[in-house]
């Protein structure tokens, strides 16, 4: 068994694992683990902007970020969390830019910023230019950039090490264990604290944006430890993938003038948001496409709309869009100057994770009670700065503030804390999982399970929801779940063995999403991004609250905990 | 769906004492990537199929490999625009740990070596340093690097030195050498004028050709190699 020792362990290096590890590793020995290279997270597909209210190009404000962040989030934001975010968004960005981050500049030489969806002024009144870019690759620049400084600061990395259990000795965090991908070994990392970040969990769906490496392995493993899931019904559908590859088109590409049409040509937006029109958050977008679409009104009466970006000036989808033009020209043959984008709303971002206070530590009840030495940042986690729907833009605000402020708890906690001894057989489980799936007897194959599961969740969990197909849903996650354990690996092998990397990476996106199904059924209301068809409102009286799922008994077990109000009493939500 | 057929050069360490080619067919629509193809196999043929893989719209830059020929990335390649069998093997030049994954560490020493971040000697300012729109657009090119290799494993110079830094290490230096910001020009441009460094060029454009996100690397190189002769940026 091989044992490392360090101060702090951080799990995941997309932008906030690197954030966290930037601050954590001043002063105390860390260690970041990631399933990939660094350079080849999630954070770098990222691509409109990341909003702050700097003012560069009309008067802006961080309370009117902090509103908008909270509407679009239908109320369920922790405002106190919230707060955090916008007010610190400003001085983040600075430092991006401090760092070399290659922004885009105005005229003047400041930073560029654009309209996004549900960004305004003045509480609601138009549309206001937050998002902060570097064309539409600004989270490629977010992840070199901090990846940049981790080699100027000389952090220490583990790459291709997959986490998959956590250690806990007397209910604090002690500890990971880890698959070393190159040798098939377990490493057990033995530390004072650990922080996860680890991203989202999209490939529970068919459509989706995310890589085919974002299966929910931390918001699992954490899962798995008996600690509790936030409000993980909320799944964001981006209303801009590409027709069925679900390849994310930006939504700076409606910021910077794109209009979406339907099979009559028609600007259907005016008639869902009158004042924002394409600029609605994604929630409504996405719900407009869906009606659109379930009335006949696709493109040829097929399932998909259109993006139209063609009354653009060529030169601004040039130079602010070249990436996704050259998306749309690779894999569909178009050229957007000219021809228009068939789109799809594809899954994209979890506003669930694990629950954690505004300093970025895990909390493990209803009460907010933290879990010593355990913290998350990012997507795996849930703050909940994002409440019901996430706003574009907020997704590397938070992965940025937040990563940096649980890296800098983690870095304080480990001066003062003492090293919990490890549990006895630390990686009694993990041998335990591996031994079945080697040595299974079953015909069962993971590609199979796993193509089930994504076709069926998008069909019964997607844009919108109903009784009868969430309650379908959890059967036939029962059933694949009893098939999974006759999976029976090909690879025998130990080194590279990425079958057996992927019947783990099943194994979570099975666990998440009984827990996705299981909060959606139980909340009956719409909200944000979680449209129930047989409860179309919004029902405050009974569940302005978030949701906390636990593993008990090997069933979800659910209980709920208060939303934090500050300064934004609910209203309808009307854009 | 077609079927589609492949001839992938597979090498198991476990197993193989060389690499050798196998056959495989797979159904795909016709503007499935070849990523598709390789996802299929492995997920319904032969799970002991091996290839490093994310994003799968040529972002991430974990899937370059050697497609009919030539470095690509698989995720960026469709189905329909290659002849078929489809030819896949490793990048050249890095040693090959199993199938299509090969030993990284080499060519990141490598990227460590230009040092590839801001350097700063004057204070932080408040807010945002200013840089003008041509500042700005002076090292636009190079900031799209997503260290793939494909560059550095499609050079003839490379292969014949395995020392060398090699294209995608200077598009990183490059990077940084044209940013107005930038305060440590000096240390990169020694690393660069190393015998090891930009003058192993040999401008024979296969870089270009191979870069999957339009770099034209061989003339950023060439600037540094202007920047070198000069004595200034």
């Amino acid at each position: 068994m091989a044992v490392h020792q360090f101060d702090g362990i951080i799990v995941g290096a997309g932008g906030a694992g690197l954030m966290a590890a930037l601050q954590a590793s001043q002063g105390a020995k860390i260690a970041v683990l990631s399933k990939l290279y660094p350079t080849r997270s999630h954070t770098g597909t990222a691509q409109g902007g990341i909003g702050a209210a700097l003012g560069n190009m009309e008067p802006d404000k961080w309370e009117w970020h902090m509103f908008d962040t909270v509407k679009g989030g239908d109320y369920l934001v922790d405002q106190e969390a919230a707060e955090v975010m916008c007010r610190e968004a400003v001085e983040t960005v600075y430092e991006l830019e401090h760092m070399g981050l290659p922004f885009s500049r105005t005229p003047e030489g400041k930073i560029a910023q654009r309209p996004f969806g549900g960004h305004t002024k003045e509480f609601g009144k138009a549309p206001v230019k937050r998002a902060c870019y570097a064309a539409d690759r600004t989270g490629h620049m977010i992840l070199q950039t901090v990846y940049q400084q981790c080699i100027k600061q000389g952090v220490t990395f583990f790459n291709e090490f997959h986490v998959v259990d956590l250690l806990m000795s007397s209910g604090a965090a002690c500890g990971v264990v880890a698959i070393e991908i190159a040798t098939g070994e377990l490493h057990t990392f033995h530390a004072k604290a650990v922080l996860f970040a680890t991203g989202g969990s999209g490939r529970m769906y068919k459509i989706t944006s995310n890589a085919l490496t974002l299966t929910g392995d931390g918001m699992a493993t954490i899962y798995r430890a008996g600690l509790p899931l936030e409000d993980m019904e909320f799944f964001q559908f981006h209303p801009t993938g590409i027709y069925k590859m679900g390849i994310l088109i930006t939504e700076g590409a409606r910021g910077e003038g794109g209009i979406l049409r339907n099979g009559k040509g028609e600007r259907f937006m005016e008639r869902y948001a009158p004042t924002l029109k394409d600029l609605a958050p994604r929630d409504m977008c996405s719900r407009a496409i869906t009606l659109e679409i379930r009335e006949g009104r696709g493109i040829g009466g097929k399932d998909y709309v259109h993006l139209d970006l063609t009354h653009l000036d060529p030169k601004v989808i040039h130079e602010k869009l070249p990436d996704i033009t050259d998306f749309v020209e690779t894999y569909m043959g178009i050229d957007p100057v000219k021809e228009l984008i068939p789109i799809q709303p594809t899954a994209h971002y979890a506003m669930g994770g694990i629950p954690t206070n505004s300093g970025a530590q895990v909390i493990r009840d209803e009460k907010a009670t933290p879990v010593p030495g355990l913290y998350a940042a990012g997507e795996c986690a849930c703050v909940s700065v994002h409440g019901a729907n996430r706003l574009g833009t907020n997704s590397l605000v938070d992965i940025i503030v937040f990563g940096r402020k649980g890296g800098k708890g983690l870095g304080e906690f480990v001066k003062k804390a003492v090293l919990q001894a490890l549990p006895a057989d630390p990686e009694g489980r993990t041998k335990a999982r591996m031994a079945k799936l080697f040595e299974g007897s079953g015909s069962e194959s993971v590609e199979a399970i796993r193509r089930e599961l994504q076709q069926e969740m998008m069909d019964k969990a997607g844009v919108y929801r109903v009784e009868a197909d969430l309650k379908k849903m959890l059967a036939i996650i029962g059933s694949l779940k009893e098939r999974y354990k006759g999976i029976r690996l090909q690879d025998r092998g130990k080194k590279f063995n990425m079958e057996l990397l992927e019947a783990f990476e099943l194994d979570h996106l099975l666990d998440l999403s009984e827990v996705t199904v299981t909060c959606a059924l139980a909340r009956q209301e719409s909200r944000g991004a979680h449209s129930r068809e047989d409860f179309p409102k919004r029902d405050d009286a009974n569940f302005l609250k978030h949701t906390l799922a636990f593993k008990e008994e090997g069933k979800v077990a659910l209980r709920y905990k208060p939303v934090s109000i500050t300064r934004f009493q609910p209203q309808e939500r009307k854009y | 769906m077609k079927k589609v057929a492949f001839k992938i050069l597979r090498f198991n360490p476990e197993q193989d004492a060389k690499a050798h080619w196998e056959n495989y067919e797979v159904e795909l629509e016709p503007t499935d990537r070849v990523l598709d193809g390789l996802e299929a196999i492995k997920g319904r043929v032969d799970g002991t199929l091996a290839l490093r893989r994310s994003c799968a719209h040529g972002i991430c830059g974990s899937d370059a490999m050697i497609i009919n020929g030539k470095n690509m990335l698989a995720c960026k390649v469709l189905v329909k625009s290659v002849k078929q069998p489809i030819t896949i093997e490793p990048m050249r030049g890095f040693k090959v740990l199993k199938d299509m994954i090969v030993d990284m560490e080499p060519f990141f020493a490598k990227y460590r070596s230009v040092t590839p971040y801001l350097v700063e000697k004057d204070e932080r300012p408040e807010k945002e340093r200013l840089q003008s729109l041509e500042q700005r657009e002076r090292f636009d090119d190079t900031t799209k690097c997503i260290l793939c290799g494909a560059c550095t494993t499609s050079c003839p110079s490379f292969w014949a030195d395995p020392d060398y830094v090699g294209p995608a290490a200077i598009v990183q230096a490059h990077r940084f050498l044209f940013d107005s910001r930038d305060q440590g020009k000096e240390e990169r441009l020694k690393v660069m004028n190393d015998r090891e460094g930009v003058w192993r060029c040999r401008t024979v454009f296969n870089c270009v050709e191979a870069c999957p996100r339009g770099i034209n690397v061989t003339r950023a190189i060439g600037e540094v190699k202007q920047a070198l002769a000069k004595g200034k940026i």
